[in-house]
């Protein structure tokens, strides 16, 4: 029995619920220069530049008048809502901050060795020596883009960006087909979504042009790409769910260390394409993660446990020996590649980062292309407002003859291989590396995750009891990100009601955060209504991959991530 | 050689069990450091007898001061507290647990420029001083106070345990307090107002509280009859407010309440972290539910693994042979 | 009618606490936020400004810490205070809640309020009487806890729940009212408010400009000394029953209970 979660569709209407097509009055709106939705590595690029470009243009300046960049950031504080494993290309910081000195940077530590292991078993690790080529890291540096993110806000705030943090970008401002900014969201709404006694309305952000860098799940890059149709003409997006812990340890890991394989299953038929990093930190701490691709198709697969089954590894364990859990999180990434990603620009907006889709799935890196095209909006939207002009096009021709367009374009086919399973996709893809894309050509398809049908395929029978110690439930996981979400807030995730079971059991698998739950009276055939405690929910998005729809709860909820 | 100085609070003729804890604590105390220890009672109603301060002698007091001023409010307190040790000397004020105790205590730190400590566990001496450990960070590490000079010590709720010493009536002096210009500015127009539907969670002894196990509303039943029969009060998961089966102002947890009562009975609660935060502390932790694996019998004293509706109707049975019996 | 309200800033409820092991004090970096507690002062300021029974000149958030503190601040301004203060100096950092008081008092008196309001307690300290102290200092009347104000010309009435129930309070102003998390719901910022608050004036006060006498506060002047940081003692692991018979089970449990005189 298989369910197709995309037959179940979100009781969603975008165009309707997300965009507001009159603007208040005057009197009652917030105007600014430029709104930058998402505090994230590639928003605040985006801030700091303009600000640098406003710096040396008087005229401008007075014209953008009392509040030239806003940056609306729906965590508590820049970075509580980013995570990421991770090893940057510095060339971007470089680009943002010439002539700051390297050791300002906020980066954890340079790579200095890196091993990739094919998991064989719980036991055996075969190392693949040479270390192939999209994992060699040589001169890039691991940080933390939570602590990317903070020290990014204060620079920009220091040269004079409004971050309005705890607030939430609930809908884009569109007056005759131009995107003149967003609206922010509202506060003090009951679970119904009743308004509670100290109710606030959200304001209109009206801006001159405005910057969605929202990350992985961009609420707003969605509602764009419906009102745009910023999709046409290429591949549907695809994502894959990354949970992540760092560990304080005994001994300092001297290594950037990637496997694939175990405990993923080779077979076309599951779908199961990612692997792991364990990355060493400063002050004798390692970041571990494991990512996998969200079109899955056992309804028992959950990424949180693989990645508890993964810790049971022996040379992970080695690792991790003595050592105590810091923190965890999850993120949903998008790996859909060059052919997913949307037009970048309609009048009056682009999309910047993840939202954007700029990620190079063999290297895992898009914490450097973020940036890049942070500084690239930056650069565009400051020509157009020169010029009077919404027309934010010439972003697009930017980005494609960057290293962005570039890179993502040399590996524009290397993720789609896998869906034939593990081995032939693997060849393909080592075929794609070794003549920089060009073997075999073409387009690959991208087949919708929400497409992929689930059935129980027995996965959750490896894993791993919690300890406590080494491995971990999901609600003590969510503990420690610092979620403290109000218990009386609307639910902000739509999903239908009555499904299939296979597909109930798929979403409670899948959530890292245990936010879906099947009632105790819940038939073992036939339709479910699951239980949401989305209280629970870290906004990763993974949700939206897999047959449901993510909105922003109220500003300020979440987790509020530190060393992620 | 120093002296204790114990405020007792009292009400309608009774003395709070909390104060008479720290006469007990005060006065052992006090005999390692070869002192005494003296209580004091402020009120200006007929019921502060002479027996009724006297007979904190059994709880260790060798002496009680007795002050008529204003009933119920802390800064009168503080002058008749700052007016005994001033005039007899002593080295430390100690107070049991409860809301006078915080402002009496504080207050008296400013007057007297002493250190003052609050939600203290225990006391010590050491080298022929007092030592006070309080919990810190949310219950996860103890801090330790040493004073430089006075020491004002704040016990937190149910800190003290009261023990009757033995000792005859104490004796009873009379003191005349006069007011500070700000201990006449606040004046008590109605005290101690009983709120029917308020029970107190935060101040019960006993707390009977349920979760999902319980399987439907109707199964707080159960909890109620229990809680009656311990002379205690009912609480609550977030999951079963959520559901709607009990009200939010029982909700223990990360965003409910926080207790540390002397018995939690935890019916089919699972034991999250984020309801163990709200109870952690609790002196004794009793849990039943019929998932051995649940979290909860990890940090419970007794834990029973089997079917609540079984066990439920039996204890409170049980329970109420023993105390009518 | 002036009301001051004291605020601080204390680490985000979410920020793991511990103690920074080389200064032997509480590790305050990472996030930072208002203390929860304060946001109902402010907002019960705000609610007598809204009110109307007596005129309220203006709201003034006061609070003592380092240069971080200012956020604190901006946050009780887009909240609805008219001004702030800060007072910040190298002299008062370790001042324990007495010093503290001592020094916050000090900074009031030159401000001349008729109400002083506070958060009953702050995340950090978990101490629950600044109040009281600061009260003392001022020679001002002071009532903790309290969950309901209602204001008339120069006094108070003031519900609280002390050990015995309810009690009812006339207080006569300038007076201390420190207020619990039940007495309202606080509003939420407009973004417009938020965007704003950097433009509201902020006083900066050094100790000496505030007639602060050094020797009273920072860990030098405080009177008490709280070092020394264990862990607490390991709880026993505890016993478990398989119930099988339950009117035995039943009678194991009322055995254990009244082993601990649970059953008095």
């Amino acid at each position: 029995m298989a369910a197709v979660p995309s037959q179940f569709p979100p009781p969603v209407d975008s165009p309707d619920e997300f965009v507001k097509r009159e603007l208040d009055p005057e009197d009652e709106r917030i105007e600014v220069g430029v709104a930058i939705v998402g505090g994230g590595p590639a928003g605040l690029a985006c801030a700091n530049r303009l600000l640098q470009l406003i710096a040396e243009d008087g005229a401008l300046a007075e014209q953008l008048g009392e509040v030239p960049v806003a940056v609306v950031e729906k965590g508590k504080a820049c970075g509580a809502h980013n995570l990421s494993g991770a090893v940057m290309n510095p060339s971007a910081l470089r680009e943002l901050f010439p002539d700051m000195d390297e050791s300002e940077w906020p980066t954890q530590l340079e790579v200095e060795k890196e091993s990739v292991y094919w998991m064989l078993s719980s036991k055996l690790a075969l190392p693949l020596w040479p270390v192939p080529p999209p994992f060699r890291n040589h001169g890039n540096v691991v940080v933390s883009v939570a602590e990317l993110s903070r020290w990014l806000a204060e620079k920009a705030e220091e040269a004079g960006a409004y971050i309005l943090t705890e607030t939430s970008a609930q809908q884009l401002l569109v007056e005759d087909g131009v995107v003149r900014g967003v609206r922010s969201g509202d506060k003090g709404r009951g679970k119904e979504g009743e308004p509670l006694g100290n109710f606030e309305p959200g304001s209109d952000l009206v801006a001159r042009a405005t910057v969605l860098a929202e990350g992985t799940w961009g609420h707003l890059t969605g509602a764009a790409i419906r009102e745009f149709d910023l999709g046409a003409g290429r591949e549907p997006q695809v994502w894959a769910l990354g949970v992540k812990e760092v560990w304080e340890v005994e001994k300092p890991l001297d290594r950037v260390i990637h496997t694939l394989g175990w405990p993923l299953r080779y077979g076309a038929k599951w779908q199961e394409f990612g692997g792991s990093w364990i990355y060493p930190m400063a002050d004798n701490r390692v970041s571990i993660g494991f990512v996998a691709g969200l079109d899955h198709t056992d309804a028992e697969m959950s990424v949180h446990d693989v990645l508890q089954q993964f810790k049971g590894h022996k040379r992970v364990r080695r690792i991790l020996e003595g050592g105590k859990r810091v923190a965890w999180g999850a993120k949903a990434i998008p790996e859909g590649g060059y052919w997913a990603m949307p037009k970048l620009s309609a009048p009056g907006v682009v999309l910047a980062g993840d939202s954007g889709g700029m990620v190079n799935v063999p290297r895992l890196k898009g914490l450097h292309y973020a940036i890049h095209a942070g500084i690239l909006a930056a650069d565009a939207i400051y020509r157009a407002l020169k010029n009077g002009s919404t027309d934010l096009r010439a972003y697009e021709e930017m980005v494609e003859e960057s290293a962005i367009g570039t890179d993502l374009y040399e590996t524009r086919n290397m993720k789609q291989p896998f869906g034939r399973g593990f081995f032939v996709g693997g060849a393909i893809t080592n075929a794609m590396v070794v003549t920089k894309g060009r073997f075999p050509g073409g387009r690959w398809k991208n087949h919708r995750d929400a497409d992929a049908p689930v059935f129980r395929g027995g996965k959750s029978r490896k894993y791993p009891k919690p300890d406590g110690r080494y491995t971990f439930d999901k609600l003590s996981s969510v503990f420690i990100t610092g979620n403290a979400t109000r218990d009386d807030a609307p639910n902000h995730i739509r999903v239908q009601k009555d499904v299939p079971r296979e597909l109930a059991e798929a979403w409670v698998w899948m959530c890292p955060a245990g936010v879906y739950e099947l009632p105790e009276d819940a038939p073992q055939e036939g339709p479910v209504d699951l239980i949401v405690n989305y209280t629970n929910c870290v906004q990763c998005g993974a949700i939206t991959a897999k047959g449901g729809r993510l909105t922003p709860p109220e500003g300020g909820d979440g987790p509020l991530y530190q060393i992620t | 050689m120093s002296d204790i100085l114990v405020y007792v609070l009292h009400y309608q003729g009774e003395l709070n069990k909390n104060s008479l804890g720290a006469v007990s604590e005060g006065a052992r105390l006090a005999g390692e450091l070869g002192g005494e220890a003296h209580a004091i009672v402020v009120g200006d109603g007929d019921d502060l007898t002479e027996d009724l301060a006297a007979s904190l002698g059994s709880y260790g007091a060798a002496k009680v001061f007795r002050a008529r001023a204003p009933e119920g409010l802390a800064q009168p307190v503080v002058d008749a507290m700052a007016k005994v040790m001033t005039d007899n000397g002593h080295t430390y004020a100690l107070f049991g647990g409860g809301l006078l105790g915080f402002e009496v205590g504080a207050g008296l730190a400013a007057r007297l420029g002493a250190g003052v400590t609050m939600e203290v566990t225990e006391v010590d001496v050491q080298d022929g001083k007092l030592v006070a450990s309080r919990p810190i960070l949310q219950d996860s590490k103890i801090s330790k106070s040493r004073y430089k000079e006075r020491g004002v010590i704040i016990g937190r709720l149910n800190a003290f345990e009261a023990k009757e010493s033995g000792g005859g009536a104490a004796a009873v002096e009379d003191v005349e307090v006069e007011l500070s210009p700000q201990a006449t500015k606040a004046t008590m127009v109605e005290r101690g107002e009983q709120r029917g539907e308020d029970v107190d969670i935060e101040g019960a002894d006993v707390l009977v509280a349920g979760g999902r196990g319980l399987g439907k509303a109707e199964g707080f039943g159960l909890c109620e009859e229990l809680a009656t029969a311990m002379g205690g009060a009912v609480a609550a998961t977030r999951a079963v407010v959520d559901a709607g089966w009990y009200p939010y102002s029982t909700q223990i947890g990360q965003t409910g309440k926080t207790v540390a009562p002397k018995l939690y009975l935890a019916a089919g609660i699972s034991g999250a972290i984020q309801h163990k935060v709200g109870m952690q502390s609790s002196e004794n932790i009793v849990a039943i539910n019929k998932d051995s694996n649940a979290p909860i019998f990890e940090f419970s004293d007794l834990g029973i693994v089997g079917d609540l509706n079984k066990i439920l109707p039996k204890l409170t049975e049980a329970v109420k042979a023993k105390k009518g019996g | 009618m002036k009301i001051c309200v004291l605020v601080k800033e204390v680490p985000d409820a979410a920020v793991e606490k511990r103690i920074d092991t080389s200064t032997g004090r509480m590790d305050r970096s990472g996030e930072k936020n208002l203390n929860p507690f304060d946001t109902h002062a402010i907002e019960a300021a705000m609610q007598i400004k809204e009110g109307g029974a007596v005129p309220v000149e203006e709201v003034v958030a006061v609070t003592m810490g380092p240069e971080s503190a200012v956020r604190a601040l901006h946050k009780a301004v887009s909240l609805g205070a008219d001004r702030s203060v800060h007072l910040s100096d190298e002299a008062l950092a370790g001042s324990d809640v007495a010093a503290t008081g001592y020094a916050l008092a000090k900074t009031l008196e030159r401000e001349s309020p008729d109400l002083v309001l506070l958060g009953q307690q702050s995340d950090d300290g978990e101490c629950y009487t600044i109040g009281a102290v600061v009260a003392e200092h001022l020679g001002m009347p002071s009532l903790t806890q309290v969950i309901q104000i209602d204001v008339e010309e120069g006094k108070l009435r003031c519900e609280r729940q002390a050990e015995y129930g309810y009690d009812t309070v006339a207080v006569e102003l300038p007076a201390v009212i420190s207020v619990g998390d039940a007495i309202n719901e606080p509003r939420y910022p407009s973004l417009k408010a938020i965007m704003g608050a950097k433009k509201k004036p902020l006083d900066g006060l050094a100790a000496a400009d505030a007639g602060i006498d050094a020797s009273k506060v920072g860990a030098d002047g405080s009177m008490v000394d709280c070092g020394d940081f264990t862990d607490p003692p390991q709880k026993e692991p505890g016993q478990i029953i398989e119930d099988e018979d339950t009117a035995e089970t039943v009678e194991k449990i009322v055995a254990w209970l009244e082993e601990r005189k649970l059953l008095s």
